[in-house]
Parts: C-alpha cells; structure tokens; sequence
C-alpha cells in the first residue's frame, strides 16, 4: 500500500490542456467513480481547479497505482492523445506525494504564493470525495492533516500578508491602464466563486459601478445586492460591454464568448475608450484575438501569473520557513502512514510474543528445577504453538484483508490493539518509495 | 563671451544627462531590477547642473543683448531645450515620474546641438514696435512647439506602455512610465494648450510680416505653408478627439505625426 499523486498544474501543462483535463462540479462523482473502480486504487480523490487537475490516492502497489492513474486520465480524454499529455504529469509516491499535497494546501505550490482560495478548493474536492465514498482513513487523514498544516502555516509566517491574488494582480493591471479606477465600471459575466472574489477587489478599488450578467439571474441579483451592482440579463453582456471600463468574464462556457467582432464594434461606439479584458474562466471565454484590437487589453489566467511574480519575491522568503513547517508535519504523517504497512507489523507481533514466550519459558524453567531435555524440549514446542496458535489466525486475516477495502482500517486497529508505538519507531523504517 | 562658455557647459551636461537617462532606459526594459538608483540620482543631478548653465547661459545673452533673446533661431532652439527641461524638472518635481528624462534629455541634447551648429550673430535690432512683435511671435512660437513636444513624448510613452501592457512584459520600466490614461490626458493638454499658442503665433507671424515686410504672406513661404498645415492638422486631431472620439492609441500616434511636422518647420527655417 502507498499513496501516490498524478497530476498536472500551470508549471507543466498549458492553460490549453488544463482546461481540457479539468472536470467541473457536476461530474466529479462520475470522475471518482470511475477512479476508483480500479482495483489497484483504494481511495481517491481529485482536485480539480484553474491552475491543477491532481488525482490522490492510496494504491496497492506504487508502480500499478501510476499506471492505474494514468490510465485513468487518458480514458477520460480519449480526445487529447496521450503522447501529449504523458509528459505533463508530476507523479509523486509516499512522503514525496504527502508533500505535495501539504504544499499545494498550504498554497505553496499555487500560481501565487499564499493566496487562499486552494485551501477551499482542497476542502471542496475533499468533500466531493466523502460523498462519494472514495476516501478512506489514510486519504481522511491526510487531507485533515493537510487542511490544519495549511492553516497552521497561514498563521505562523507572513506567507499570506499583502494579498497578492489573480484578482489583485488583475486590479493592479486595470491601474496601470486607467489610473484611478473611481469613476470606472465593470461587468461581471459569469457570478462564480473566483468572479466573485476579483469583483470584491475592484469594488473595493473604488470602482464606480458594476453590472452582473449571469445565466443564473437569481444569483446576478444576489451578488448585485453585495456589490450594490445592476444585474442584467446574460444575453445583454455584450451591449453592456459599451459601458464597461472592466470586463470580468469567468462565464464557464466551453467555448468563445466574446468575439473580436463584438469587441471592435463596442470600443468604436465607446469612442476608443480602452477596456481591459479579464479572462479567468477555464476553458477560456474571450477569443485571444481581440488583444490585436487598438485599445483593448486582455489577460487570461496565464497572462496574469506573469504579472504578479514579481510580487512574489518576498512571499519566497516566507515561503522557505513554510517548508520547515511541512517537513516537520510529514514527519509525524509519515510514521503514522507506514505503522498502516502490514509486514513490519505482522513482525513486530511476532517479536513481541517470542519474547513473551522466551521471557515466561525462562520464568518456569528455573522454577521447575533440572529437567531432561526431552521435557525441555516439550515444554518449547507447547508455548511455542500456543503463540503460533494465538496469532495464526488474526495475522492470517491480517495478511490478507491489508487490501481490501478497510484493510487500513484493520491494520489501524490491529495497531492500537497491540499497542505496537514502540516496535514501529520511525528508526526501524525504511523509506518508501516508487 | 562668457554665455558661450556657459552654453558649451550646459552642452556636456546635457550630454552626459543624455547618456545616464538612455542607460537607465535600456537597464528598465529588461527583466528584473531595473537600473540602480545612483544612475537615478546621478542622471538628474547632472541634468540639473546642465539647466543651471543653461539659464545662466540665456541670462547673459540677454543682458548682453538688451531683449529677450529669441531673436534668430538659434535663440529659439536654445530656448526650446530650456523649456523642456525646466518641464522635466517640474513633472519630476510634482509626480516622481523620472523616466520622463529619458524621453526629454536626448531631445534636449539635439536641439541644443543643432543650435551650436546655427550662426550665433545676435543681430541689430531695435527694441522697435516691429522686434517686439518678432520676439512675442517666436516665444508664442517656441512655447507651442514645446507643448507639441510633450504631447509627442507623451504619446511615445503611450505607445510604448500600451505595448508593454499588450505583450504582458511588466518589466521595470513598465512599473515606472505612468499610467496609459494619464499619459492621454498629458496628450490631451498639451495639444489643447498647444493650439491657441501656435495660432497667436501664426497671427503674430503675419502681423510682424505685415509691418516689416509689407505683406501677410511673404519672405519664407514653405515655412508659412508647412505652419499653417501643422495648424490645419493640430485643429483636426482636437476636432477628432471632441468628435470622433480619436483618443488613446490614435491620438497618441497623431502627436507623433503631428511632431514629425514641427521639426520639418525647424529644417525649413534652417
């Protein structure tokens, strides 16, 4: 048994792959499912955002997990051919894929460093995996673990002091193209989470007003509410666009919304007012082609990653005590994790109840006096198939329901039953891995 | 002549003002720090040094000379890069936009090297009613021509954050030019303040032709034509922004244009 982590994020794949790989709300219990039917893979869960689509999960055997995985991927985008996307996958195992997983909770592995949104993203996905029944108790605790590293991390270094985000990044850039943004307007198309969270920033900016336009009317109308904005109609998104200094648009469509056309037709009755493109749904939803256009500028979620790595240079530096932390955290997780293996378990039990045997053997022999050694010798063989009897069956069941699917269950309890914290000290480990 | 001395002070100065702002300017445009902040600090303390000479330069000519001292155009040249670094010196002062030097001083280092090229003769003028109506024509003249000169680099920097926005460089240099909209409403001043000052110009142009040379249109005629098409083309492009909406991107490349015209009045005139 071991954990692994496949995955693909903004360093190793493209926004044009990433938005074809990730899986949307909706389907995520169809994506588990089918994980999960495997038989190699015992618990698992996805995480699928703008920036990753990361696959943990516990496997039977490292090298069939990865395969399993892998597999997992290339069938559920039989489109995408898989010389592609073969060599966009970071594969971890063991306390390398625990890492990861800290790493990316904790924000350190985002687009931004220290930005929050990754840290609900992970709860999400984790719930996702509840529901459906995908995790168990090495998965559970890990992302337990993960989700209090990453809030441990939060408050202990500065790594999420002055709030650099894509949607700060966004109102820096808007800034630096407008000046003052008070007198400005922005529209919102699509009302998710993310559009939710850059609107804040801009209305917070001094953006003037801001107009909603979503599929969902009802929630156009309860985010206008918060922002004091104007819903409109989604159809209207493009009229609207005349009006519009800001144009945020995280619509979740899986195709091109707004088209270059539109765009030139609104800056020229605007009287070549520039407007400022935020694409940052994926798939995107504004067509790349309208940056050509005289007076438009348009970042998408890749653009946007430039524009804030600057920023990032002192999170770095918070980042490294970050770390610390993280290795430490792995440490415990780690000696938990591999007090679950069922080998050294299974020895240390039988250590445990020779020496018992040996101890107590000792114990009645200097008791008993001189004896022959064919009573020596039958008094070895009854304690010692007393033991054997004892253990036969729970280490039996032991060795064989270690993979099924509370397998690590058992191994938990067998654990604390036996009380084995001592004989699985992390000194008589050794490092696993793929 | 000790404003000559002083002119071929400000001359270095502004060379090496020059020479410190275009370092500055290439450190800036590439990926990571930007240039160190001696260059900085060195840049405008040589270009301040430079403006110093400068108008002690121009404070002797006219005492020297007993009239405000535009009288041949190598004194307008002179004048102009006066101008345009007292401008530098005052937008430094107001916004902290430094990189302006970089845009204002090599404009600065040319004019003023094309003026000691010209024939330095102060000539033998009156302070009559006619070289008085000659001085007002070339100040009204050389300040218009300034607030052209802004409203080009203004569009420069236009063009070139617009670029650096569009091709996602955010560079140093990025961080330091102002803001586009900033920039176009700089554009928009000076064109606006450009205009009437060109026009009164012209008007005093005639009018001096008039009494010295007894006709409206006469002596140098490319140089009225080209004025009078610079004006024509400075009236469209207000007419435009007001209209037509020609701002932003369109109108800082009709600056440029417009700019282009303007220097072409100084090679006509030379």
């Amino acid at each position: 048994m071991n954990i692994v982590l496949i995955g693909i994020n903004h360093r190793t794949a493209p926004v044009e792959i990433r938005e074809r790989l990730s899986i949307s709300d909706d389907k995520m219990g169809e994506a588990l499912c089918a994980l999960t039917a495997d038989p190699c893979i015992e618990e698992g869960l996805i995480l699928s955002t703008c920036n990753r689509v990361e696959v943990c999960a516990v496997v039977k055997e490292t090298h069939k997990g990865f395969q399993a995985v892998k597999q997992f991927f290339a069938r559920s985008h039989p489109d995408i051919a898989f010389e592609t996307l073969d060599p966009c996958f970071y594969m971890y195992a063991s306390s390398n894929a625990i890492r990861h997983l800290f790493r990316v909770a904790s924000s350190l592995d985002s687009m931004i460093i220290g930005e929050p949104q990754i840290l609900g993203q992970i709860k999400e996905a984790f719930d996702h995996a509840v529901l459906h029944k995908t995790t168990g108790l090495v998965l559970t605790k890990a992302l337990k673990k993960a989700i209090s590293v990453a809030k441990r991390i939060r408050t202990e270094t500065k790594i999420a002091q002055n709030a650099v985000s894509i949607s700060y990044a966004a109102v820096e850039l808007a800034k630096k193209i407008f000046g003052r943004l008070d007198k400005k307007s922005a529209l919102l198309i699509g009302a998710g989470e993310m559009a939710e969270l850059a609107a804040r920033h801009f209305v917070n900016s001094g953006v003037e007003s801001i107009a909603i336009a979503n599929r969902s009317y009802d929630r156009a109308l309860e985010l206008a509410k918060t922002f004091k904005g104007i819903p409109i109609k989604f159809e209207d998104y493009a009229s609207e666009m005349i009006k519009s200094d800001i144009v945020l648009c995280s619509a979740g469509a899986p195709h091109y919304l707004i088209k270059p056309e539109e765009v030139a037709k609104a800056i020229a009755l605007r009287q070549n007012r520039p407007i400022f493109f935020i694409d940052i749904s994926v798939p995107r939803n504004i067509d790349p082609k309208i940056n050509d256009l005289d007076n438009v500028f348009l970042y998408d979620i890749d653009d946007l990653q430039v524009a804030v790595e600057t920023n990032l240079e002192s999170r770095k530096k918070e980042a490294l005590k970050a770390e610390d932390i993280i290795s430490e955290e792995i440490e415990q997780f780690a000696r938990w994790f591999k007090s679950l293996d069922a080998v050294p378990m299974i020895i240390a039990i039988k250590d445990r109840a020779e020496r018992i045997r040996l101890a107590e053997l000792g114990k009645i022999t200097s008791k008993l006096g001189e004896l022959s050694p064919a009573q020596l010798q039958a008094l070895e063989g009854l304690t010692a198939s007393i033991v054997n009897k004892l253990l036969h069956k729970p280490l039996t069941v032991l060795k064989a329901e270690v993979h099924s699917t509370n397998g690590n269950m058992i191994l938990e309890a067998t654990r604390k039953l036996f009380d084995l914290k001592e004989e699985l000290s992390p000194a008589k480990e050794e490092e696993k891995n793929p | 002549m000790l404003n000559i001395f002083f002119f071929k002070a400000t001359l270095i100065f502004y060379f090496l003002g020059t020479l410190f702002f275009l370092l500055i300017l290439s450190w800036d445009q590439r990926q990571g720090t930007g240039a160190p902040s001696w260059t900085q600090r060195l840049a405008v303390i040589v270009t301040g040094s430079g403006f110093l000479s400068h108008t002690v330069a121009l404070a002797i000519r006219l005492k020297e000379s007993g009239y405000v001292p535009l009288a041949n155009l190598q004194e307008a040249v002179s004048f102009f890069s006066w101008a345009i670094v007292l401008i530098f010196f005052w937008v430094e002062f107001k916004y902290h936009i430094y990189i302006l030097g970089s845009f204002i001083l090599p404009l600065a280092f040319l004019s003023l090297i094309s003026a000691s090229a010209l024939p330095n003769k102060i000539p033998d003028l009156n302070p009559t009613l006619v070289n008085t109506l000659l001085g007002i024509h070339t100040t009204l003249s050389v300040l218009g021509i300034v607030a052209f000169t802004l409203a080009f680099i203004a569009g420069i920097m236009y063009l070139l954050q617009e670029k650096f926005l569009k091709s996602k460089q955010l560079n140093t240099l990025y961080q330091r030019l102002p803001p586009l909209d900033q920039l176009d409403q700089w554009n928009k001043t000076a064109i606006l303040l450009g205009f009437p000052l060109l026009t009164l110009g012209i008007i005093t142009g005639a009018l001096w032709a008039q009494y010295a040379l007894g006709s409206y249109w006469g002596g140098n005629n490319s140089k009225q034509a080209l004025s009078l098409g610079i004006w024509f083309f400075y009236l469209l492009v207000l007419h435009g922004r007001i209209t037509i909406g020609w701002r932003a991107t369109k109108a800082a490349r009709l600056a440029i244009i417009g700019f282009v015209g303007v220097i072409f009045i100084f090679v006509t005139l030379a």
